[in-house]
Parts: C-alpha cells; sequence; structure tokens
C-alpha cells in the first residue's frame, strides 16, 4: 500500500501536471494556436464537471442500496442532451450574442438588468452549491483516508487535509480563472485541465469496471449471473422518485452554475454544441455502464468495507490492485476538483459581478467602467470571491463534521438551482415573461426550497433548531418542513420539489400576465426569445475570415464603395495578401472602427463591427451608446429643423413685408390720387373761372369780383395742402427739428386759440378753460404744440355740430404726464370712423363741406409722436373728445 | 344750341363755374351737390345731357352711373363724367360702365362745352335732341 507521503507527492505532481496543461494551454490560446483546445471534444470533456466525487463514488453506492435509480441522475442531462438540443443551442446563442458571464447574468439580462434578479440568483446558486463543495471536500478527505489506510491517516487532522485541498484549489482557480477580465470570460486553461481530469475520471471506472468484470468475475455472462443473484437486482422500484429526479437533473444541467459555465460562457464555438449533443450522453454511458458491476462485486466482497460509496476505490484495494486503486483515486480526485473548480470560478464571477461590484460602485461611485482601476477592483473582487466561496464550502464541512447527510446534498442542491429553470425557460421562449413574475418564482420557489430541505439538512448536520423544525415554526405544524402543509411528506425532495417548483412556477406565470415590461426587458426579451434573428452564430477563430466579406459589405454602405475599396485594399496589401479582402486581425478591426465612426459614432462604429466579427455581441451598454449617439444626430436633426422653422419663418416674415409693401404701394397710388383730387378740385375752379375772365363777354362788376375772389380762394387752399403735405412728409421722415423751449402750457393754448380765430366772444365755438391747471412748465417746441391745439380747435369749428358749439380744454397732471383733453358737445365722431380719422385725407362724412384736405389729425399726431407723447381720441358718449399727451420729460415744477 | 342738362358736383365753385359757362351757351343747367337729389332728378328733369362728377359725397358718381344705365328709362341718357382723378383706371372703370365721355379736372372752358354739344347732338338719346 502506498505511503500517505508518497499519495501526496501523486496529488502533487499530478496538480503540477495540470497546472502546466493549463498554463500551456492558455499560452497557445494566447497566441492563437487552437488547435485541440477548440475542439469539440476538449468541449465535450468539460461538460463532465456534471459528474462530480459525488457520482464518481455515490453513484455505486446508490447503486449498491437502491439499484438502478443512480441511473436518473444521468437520464435526465441525457434526455436534455438529446431532446431538448434546440434549448441548449439557443441558450448558448443568447449566450454569446450577449455576453453572458453567468446563469445570474443570464436571468438579470433577460429581465432588463435587473440587479436584484442577479443578485437572488446568486444567492441562491451560493447558498445550493456550499454544502457540495463540502461534499467534494470531504470525498477528497474521505478518499485520502481510505487509501492512505487509518494508520497514517490517524497522524493527520481530516480538516487538515481539506484545508490544503481547498487552499491548493482555490489558488488553481484563482490563478487560471482570474488571469484577465476577458470579455469573452472564456478560460482555455482551465478548460484544458478539467477536459484531462474528464478523462483521467472515466479512464478510472472504466479501468475498474474491466477490471471487475474481467478480473474478478469471469468475463460479462458471469457478471450478469453475480448481478442477478445481488441485492441489486431485486431493489425496490419507485417511479415518481424515478420520474422527479430524472427532471430534477434535467433541470441542473440547464440551471447549475458550474454548468452553466462551461456549457455557454466557456463555448467557443456554437457547433461544438452538436458533437457534445451525443458524445456527452456517451460518456454519461460510459461512466456508468461499470456502476452495477462494481457495486455488485463489492457487496459481495469480503474487504470492500462496509460504505458502499467507496466501492470504487475499496475494491481494487481489496484486490490488492495498487495502481489501479491509485487512478480511481486520481479520478475521485479530479472529479472532485474539477467540479470545485469550476464552481468557484461561476459562483465568483456571479458574486463579485452583482453582489461585490455593485456595492463598491456605490460606495465609490466609479463612472468610467472601464477604467484600469475598475479592472482592477473586479479582479481583486473576483479572487476574493473564489477564496470565499472554497472558505465557505471548507467551514460547512467542518461544521457538518464530515456527516452523512451530505449524500443527500447533492440532489437538495439540484433542487435549489432547478427554482432558476421556470425564469430561464420562459425567459428564452416567452416574451411575455417578465422581472415581477421571474422574481416572484424564484423568490417564492427559494424559500420553500430552503425551509423544507435546506434548513433540515443544515440543522441535522449541525444539531441546531431541530426541535423548532420538528415542531413547526410558533408550534404551527403545517409551517414544519417534516410535514409542509400537513402533508405526511414519505419523500421530503419529491415533495419540496413539487411544492417549490409549482409555486415557483404558477407566481412565475402569473406576476408576468399582471405585470408590465419594462422597455429594456421588452428589448432583452425580444433578444432572447428572437436570438437568431438578432445574432450570427459564433464559428470560432476560423469564423472571422469569411467576416472580411461582410465588413467590406457594411464599410461600403457607410464609407461608400470608393472608400471602403481603397481602405480594405491598402489594409490587404500592408498584411501582404493578395486580392482585396484583408484579415480581419484586432489592427485592422480598430482602424475601421475608426472610420467608420467619422460617419456613424464611436458607439455604433463598435457594435456594428462586433455584429460581424464578435457574433452579435452588443451589450446594453453599446445599446446606450448609440442611442446616446442618436440623440446627438436627432438633436442636430432637430437644429435642422429649428434652422428650417427659422427659414420658413423668415420667409412668412418676408411674405408679411412684401404684403406690407403691396399694402403700401397701394397706400401709395391711393395717396397720390388723393392728392390729385386734392389739387386738381381747386384747380379746376381757378382754371374755370380764369378763363371766364380771360374771354371777352363781359361781366359785371359783381361777378368779376366774386370770380377773382374765388380764384384768390382756391389759390389760397392750394398753398395750404401743399404746406400741410410737406410738413406731414418732413414729420413722416424724422427729419424735423425741433426747437424745444422752456415754454408754460396755458400760454401755448392762448396763442392757439387766437390762431384759429376762436377768442373768446369773436367767433361761433364757445370756450371752456381752467386757467389754475393750466399753469404748468414744458420744455417743447411751442410752435409745434400750438399747431396741434390749433388742429384741434379748428376741427371743433368745423365739425362740431351742437347748436351752440362748445369746446372744453382740461389739463390733467399725472406721474410722469401731462394730458390736455378737447372735448366738444357735438354728436361725435360716428364709432365705425373712429379709427380712420387719423389716416390722411380721411375726412367724417359730416365734415365734406368743410375745407382742408384731411391731413390734420394725421399732422397733429406724427408732431405729438416727435414730442414724445401723443395723440388719441378718447370715445365718450357725448362730443368729439381728443387727448394731448405730453411727456414727464418735458415737465418741470412751476 | 340749348337743351336741359342736370349737372350733378359736390364742390360749390366748380358747380357755379360749370353752370355759368353752360348757362351762357345757352344751355338750362340744374345743378345738384349730391347724387341722391340728382337721380330723383333725371325721371323728372328728363335731360339732354348729364355732368357727374365722380367724387361725390355718400355714393359715387360711378355707382350713380350703374345705377342709371339698368334703368331702362335712363339707359340710353348721355353721361359726361367728370374727376379728379387723372389715373387711366378711372378713365376705363367709368367707360366701361357706360360713360358717354370723360373730362379730367382741370378742364378748359371750351372743352367742355365741346364734349356737351357733341353728346347732346348726338343720336343717342332716346328722347335726346
Amino acid at each position: 500500500m502506498l505511503s500517505f507521503d508518497g499519495l501526496v507527492a501523486v496529488c502533487v505532481v499530478y496538480v503540477a501536471l495540470l497546472f502546466g496543461i493549463a498554463f500551456l494551454a492558455e499560452k497557445r490560446a494566447t497566441e492563437g494556436k487552437a488547435g485541440w483546445l477548440n475542439s469539440p471534444v476538449t468541449y465535450t470533456l468539460s461538460l463532465s464537471i456534471y459528474t462530480t466525487a459525488w457520482t464518481f463514488y455515490g453513484a455505486v453506492g446508490s447503486a449498491a442500496r437502491n439499484g438502478l435509480e443512480f441511473l436518473t441522475i444521468y437520464l435526465g442531462p441525457t434526455l436534455v442532451f438529446i431532446g431538448w438540443f434546440w434549448l441548449l443551442r439557443k441558450m448558448v446563442r443568447i449566450g454569446r450574442a450577449q455576453r453572458i458571464t453567468s446563469i445570474a447574468d443570464m436571468i438579470s439580462s433577460r429581465y432588463g438588468k435587473s440587479g436584484a434578479l442577479a443578485a437572488l440568483v446568486t444567492v441562491l446558486a451560493v447558498l445550493g452549491a456550499t454544502p457540495y463543495i463540502a461534499l467534494q471536500l470531504q470525498s477528497v478527505t474521505l478518499s485520502f483516508s481510505v487509501f492512505a489506510g487509518p494508520s497514517a491517516f490517524g497522524t493527520l487532522d481530516a480538516g487538515q487535509t481539506a484545508i490544503w485541498v481547498a487552499a491548493g484549489l482555490a489558488l488553481f482557480t484563482i490563478v487560471f480563472g482570474t488571469r484577465s477580465l476577458d470579455l469573452n470570460e472564456r478560460h482555455p486553461g482551465l478548460v484544458s485541465a478539467i477536459a484531462v481530469e474528464a478523462v483521467v475520471k472515466l479512464c478510472a471506472i472504466l479501468a475498474v469496471g474491466v477490471f471487475v468484470v474481467w478480473g474478478v468475475a469471469d468475463g460479462p455472462a458471469d457478471m450478469l449471473d453475480r448481478i442477478e443473484q445481488s441485492p441489486v437486482a431485486n431493489a425496490p422500484w419507485n417511479g415518481a422518485r424515478w420520474l422527479g429526479v430524472t427532471m430534477l437533473a434535467a433541470a441542473a444541467i440547464l440551471c447549475l452554475p458550474r454548468m452553466f459555465q462551461v456549457l455557454v460562457v466557456e463555448n467557443s464555438d456554437e457547433r461544438h454544441l452538436a458533437t457534445a449533443g451525443w458524445a456527452f450522453p456517451l460518456y454519461l454511458l460510459l461512466i456508468s455502464f461499470f456502476v452495477v458491476p462494481i457495486a455488485v462485486v463489492g457487496l459481495g466482497l469480503e474487504g470492500a468495507g462496509t460504505n458502499p460509496d467507496l466501492f470504487v476505490l475499496t475494491v481494487p484495494l481489496a484486490m490488492g490492485q495498487d495502481g489501479l486503486a491509485l487512478l480511481v483515486f486520481l479520478g475521485g480526485f479530479s472529479a472532485a476538483t474539477s467540479m470545485v473548480i469550476v464552481a468557484a470560478l461561476a459562483l465568483s464571477t456571479m458574486l463579485s459581478n452583482h453582489i461585490i461590484m455593485p456595492i463598491w460602485l456605490q460606495i465609490t461611485r466609479h463612472d468610467d467602467p472601464m477604467s484600469g482601476d475598475m479592472r482592477r477592483a473586479a479582479l481583486t473582487a473576483r479572487r476574493l470571491s473564489i477564496a470565499g466561496v472554497l472558505f465557505l464550502g471548507y467551514g460547512y464541512y467542518r461544521l457538518s463534521g464530515g456527516a452523512d447527510a451530505l449524500a443527500d446534498i447533492g440532489l437538495i442542491a439540484f433542487l435549489g438551482v432547478a427554482q432558476i429553470l421556470p425564469a430561464l425557460l420562459g425567459g428564452i421562449l416567452w416574451r411575455g415573461a417578465t422581472r415581477v413574475g421571474a422574481g416572484l418564482g424564484i423568490g417564492a420557489g427559494f424559500l420553500i426550497w430552503g425551509w423544507l430541505l435546506l434548513v433540515p439538512n443544515i440543522a441535522e448536520t449541525s444539531g441546531l433548531i431541530a426541535p423548532v423544525l420538528e415542531a413547526g415554526p410558533l408550534g404551527l405544524g403545517w409551517l414544519s418542513p417534516a410535514t409542509p402543509l400537513g402533508l405526511q411528506a414519505t419523500d421530503p425532495l419529491l415533495t419540496a420539489m413539487v411544492l417549490s417548483l409549482g409555486v415557483n412556477t404558477f407566481l412565475f406565470i402569473f406576476g408576468s400576465l399582471v405585470s408590465f415590461p419594462s422597455p429594456l426587458e421588452r428589448l432583452q426579451g425580444a433578444q432572447f426569445v428572437n436570438v437568431y434573428e438578432h445574432s450570427r452564430p459564433l464559428y470560432g477563430w476560423q469564423g472571422a475570415a469569411g467576416a472580411a466579406d461582410d465588413l467590406l459589405i457594411m464599410a461600403q454602405r457607410i464609407l461608400g464603395a470608393g472608400r471602403a475599396g481603397r481602405l480594405f485594399q491598402s489594409a490587404a496589401e500592408a498584411q501582404g495578401r493578395g486580392g482585396d479582402l484583408p484579415e480581419p486581425t484586432p489592427d485592422f478591426l480598430e482602424r475601421l472602427e475608426r472610420e467608420l465612426s467619422g460617419s456613424v459614432g464611436a458607439a455604433t462604429a463598435h457594435a456594428m463591427v462586433g455584429q460581424i466579427i464578435g457574433g452579435a455581441s452588443v451589450s446594453v451598454r453599446d445599446l446606450l451608446a448609440v442611442a446616446d449617439e442618436t440623440a446627438q444626430i436627432m438633436e442636430y436633426s432637430s437644429q435642422l429643423e429649428a434652422k428650417s422653422t427659422e427659414l420658413a419663418q423668415t420667409a412668412a416674415r418676408l411674405r408679411e413685408a412684401n404684403a406690407k409693401l403691396t399694402e403700401l404701394s397701394r397706400q401709395k397710388d391711393a395717396f397720390l390720387s388723393q392728392i390729385s383730387h386734392e389739387l386738381r378740385t381747386p384747380m379746376t375752379s381757378i382754371r374755370a373761372f380764369s378763363e371766364i375772365l380771360m374771354q371777352s363777354d363781359p361781366l359785371d362788376d359783381a361777378a368779376r369780383a366774386r370770380f377773382s375772389r374765388i380764384i384768390h380762394d382756391e389759390s389760397q387752399r392750394l398753398t395750404r395742402l401743399l404746406d400741410d403735405l410737406l410738413d406731414l412728409s418732413v414729420l413722416e421722415n424724422g427729419r424735423v427739428t425741433l426747437n424745444e423751449t422752456e415754454t408754460r402750457l396755458g400760454d401755448v393754448l392762448d396763442r392757439a386759440i387766437y390762431a384759429a380765430g376762436a377768442q373768446a366772444g369773436d367767433g361761433r365755438l364757445a370756450l371752456e378753460r381752467d386757467p389754475g391747471s393750466e399753469d404748468v412748465l414744458l420744455v417743447t417746441d411751442a410752435d409745434r404744440l400750438a399747431q396741434v391745439f390749433i388742429n384741434l380747435i379748428s376741427n371743433a369749428q368745423k365739425y362740431c355740430d351742437a347748436a351752440a358749439p362748445k369746446l372744453t380744454i382740461r389739463v390733467r397732471q399725472l406721474p410722469g404726464r401731462v394730458e390736455v383733453d378737447f372735448t366738444d358737445n357735438g354728436s361725435g365722431i360716428p364709432p365705425r370712423q373712429q379709427s380712420l380719422i387719423f389716416e390722411k385725407f380721411a375726412r367724417a362724412d359730416s365734415a365734406k363741406g368743410a375745407p382742408g384736405a384731411g391731413l390734420g389729425l394725421a399732422i397733429s399726431r406724427e408732431i405729438m409722436a416727435r414730442l414724445g407723447g401723443g395723440l388719441v381720441h378718447v370715445p365718450s358718449d357725448r362730443g368729439a373728445r381728443f387727448r394731448v399727451r405730453l411727456p414727464a420729460r418735458a415737465l418741470r415744477a412751476a | 344750341m340749348g337743351g336741359r342738362i342736370l349737372l350733378v358736383e359736390d364742390e360749390g365753385n366748380i358747380l357755379e363755374a360749370i353752370t355759368f359757362i353752360l348757362s351762357r351757351a345757352g344751355w338750362e343747367v340744374q345743378g345738384h351737390g349730391n347724387g341722391a337729389t340728382a337721380l330723383e332728378a333725371v325721371g323728372r328733369v328728363t335731360p339732354d345731357v348729364l355732368v357727374l362728377d365722380v367724387m361725390l359725397p355718400g355714393r359715387s358718381g360711378l355707382e350713380i352711373l350703374r345705377d342709371l344705365r339698368a334703368t331702362p328709362e335712363t339707359a340710353d341718357l348721355p353721361v359726361l363724367m367728370l374727376t379728379a382723378k387723372g389715373q387711366a383706371k378711372d378713365r376705363e372703370t367709368a367707360m366701361e360702365l357706360g360713360a358717354n365721355a370723360y373730362l379730367t379736372k382741370p378742364f378748359s372752358n371750351a372743352e367742355l362745352l365741346e364734349t356737351v354739344t357733341r353728346l347732346a347732338e348726338a343720336p343717342a338719346g332716346t328722347d335726346g335732341g
């Protein structure tokens, strides 16, 4: 028998060998030499982490106790790989397309990148995996003790062995699992080592099988006889359990974090899955092929010991086959370590991505997720998580004290992760699935599973809180895990399975139906369910060659055929290749992206190149960046829109100006026509009478005098008209020079009244004034102001139709201005004419007979505007009222 | 020479001048300061020629002309339009509406007499003569 030291030495050599293989594989992968690394066989072998030490040793034990029931563990995955191959392919495609890093990421991604959901799945996975890791450590420790014999083992604490194993595994996982934060999260070194372990595992069990059949028994016929006679053949058949465990195993192969890691995350080529579709079931068949013979032989062999779980090891030892036993030991060691390594890797990814990093980001508030600082933090988090997961497993192992209850933990863990299944399947197949449904389902299933299976298992292994569990919390029997809902569960596993998955599925569907998905959930739902429409398959390294065509087509669309062609040709020449298509090397892709980003923005360019090269790896961050660029483009287009609105407004203003000009032109014509009329009318009289006077026909003196008088009056009318026109023209052009002096308002009024010939007692119009209020000093052009007053007074003289015409002049001082109102007692201006009176040549109908061309008010208003005041007509119930406003700046206290 | 002339002109001085000129030439002139009384007078007086100013208070000379032409009794009445607006467009409008002659103010006395005489002698009027 090998000494303990020898065993340790073998282990160390074996581990060193694995390290070497991993290093080599990692190096070759970095150099781009894929070789066997990228073969479907390696992928298939890496899937064998499904068969852990629990199945490696435990399958024989299970067969010895329960007959063929152990097969269910293999049957489930076989059914999935053969029957649900389409589902696996979809999962792998989604994983690549969405850059999924773990099962928690998968669920979270699908349901709108929900951090809470990711954390929930992570906690679930860690809780499920911790006892499972403990189980692996136990099996390694146990096999050590069996192999090395009690004498040697006595000197060594079992816990110490476990901690060495745990530490070694942590080191290996950290070295090969966290070398870098690669975007695709693949670990070729680690996978290679696992593939080698898978081979060792298979060889060991096959070797024992062959030895048992041909070395112990006399060939297959004898073996069959022995099986016939052994209790294994007569083991009771439990259909429900068969069905349940088969389903559980099928769920586990889809949901176990470590299986997801190798199946989806480490997949480098979608076509490998096709090989695995038949090769993995074959592997399972081979590894389970000799389980029954070994169990039968073990049961019949005196020296094989009492623990059927160790028959694989004890049978060769009992038969003196040390070499074979050593191989088996290494096989078991491989099964345990490969499971622990991948589980630790997968769990650490989940822990760091979904629990540690979010918290760290919260604390530090980093805004650049790609900074080096951030990468270092992520790597540290990953490493700490690996150590943490292994420490948890070790802690659980120490807590349980290596109790037998650990053996049940495999299926318990299966059911734990199976809680993810409804949300996973629903997410892939049903666009209507929502975060609320997934959260409710997983949460409820998790609680039921934890309470019915995990807590009792922990209680059993640790001896704590057992009484509470038996009676139910608060004495409520229906809450007791032993009798949930009052059911007398004969098989706690099946009861818990039906309850937890049933409630889980119901809540998932119900929650999804009653809640509405967020926009991101909708987007992700579509990306998941219709993944084949949104992505391209990933075909390993050689896939890139065909991509050059696609890249060229895309580049032509964006850059134009000429520019794209030149870019590709020059790159091809630089690479020393014939033809127009360069190898899509990272350098070239970077250059292409730069060129494209000039046209479509960096994020979009990256996403587009990624679509073609990386197999549709468009992350949400990429999408957001694209959205940003789109927003910029929209901003630009809205600017364009604003400009076009501006143009439209300018056009409208031009139209308006044009209309105004047309109107002005029309007004000018009307004005000229008016002037023509106003000039020709007096000229007609003048000409007619002057011709009469010139004629030789005799005229009496009275007629001669009268006609001369008319000619004289009409000439004066012409002169006045011309004066008014010139006055208005000067005022309107703003070229008027004001002669501002200090003047008393009352004096200006006196002058105006005198000029209009309206002084008291002289003329028809009676004036009413308030001399006290008129004592206001103004700085203004007194002549112009008087002109306005004269116009208003003479208007009253002309148009006031009262029997006893009277004009009331009132002066009011207001803050900032002074107002002079001229109100007559006539019938006033008809409302429809009030808006016209300030127009040139406008005269109220009643004014037709009166002299004047209708320019007076127009001129007066212009004057008041020049003086900084105003002239308005104030509508009143009786008489016409005009108000002259003078500005305060012209005021000074009297 | 002789005959009856109805004159519609709102400018008092021009009314006086035209009345004087035509009367001295032997015409019987009836003057009106606005269109309303003139229209009423047309039916009563049955003038040989109507001398009508365009710019009248209330209804314009052109409107009166249109009414006259629309009434069978006065459809053929010779009408001389007077206007102080010198634009060609006004002349066209007046002729289109059926004016027989058109004088732009200021006009010469001879021109006025000549035109009135021509209109009165023209065989347009049903009862002119």
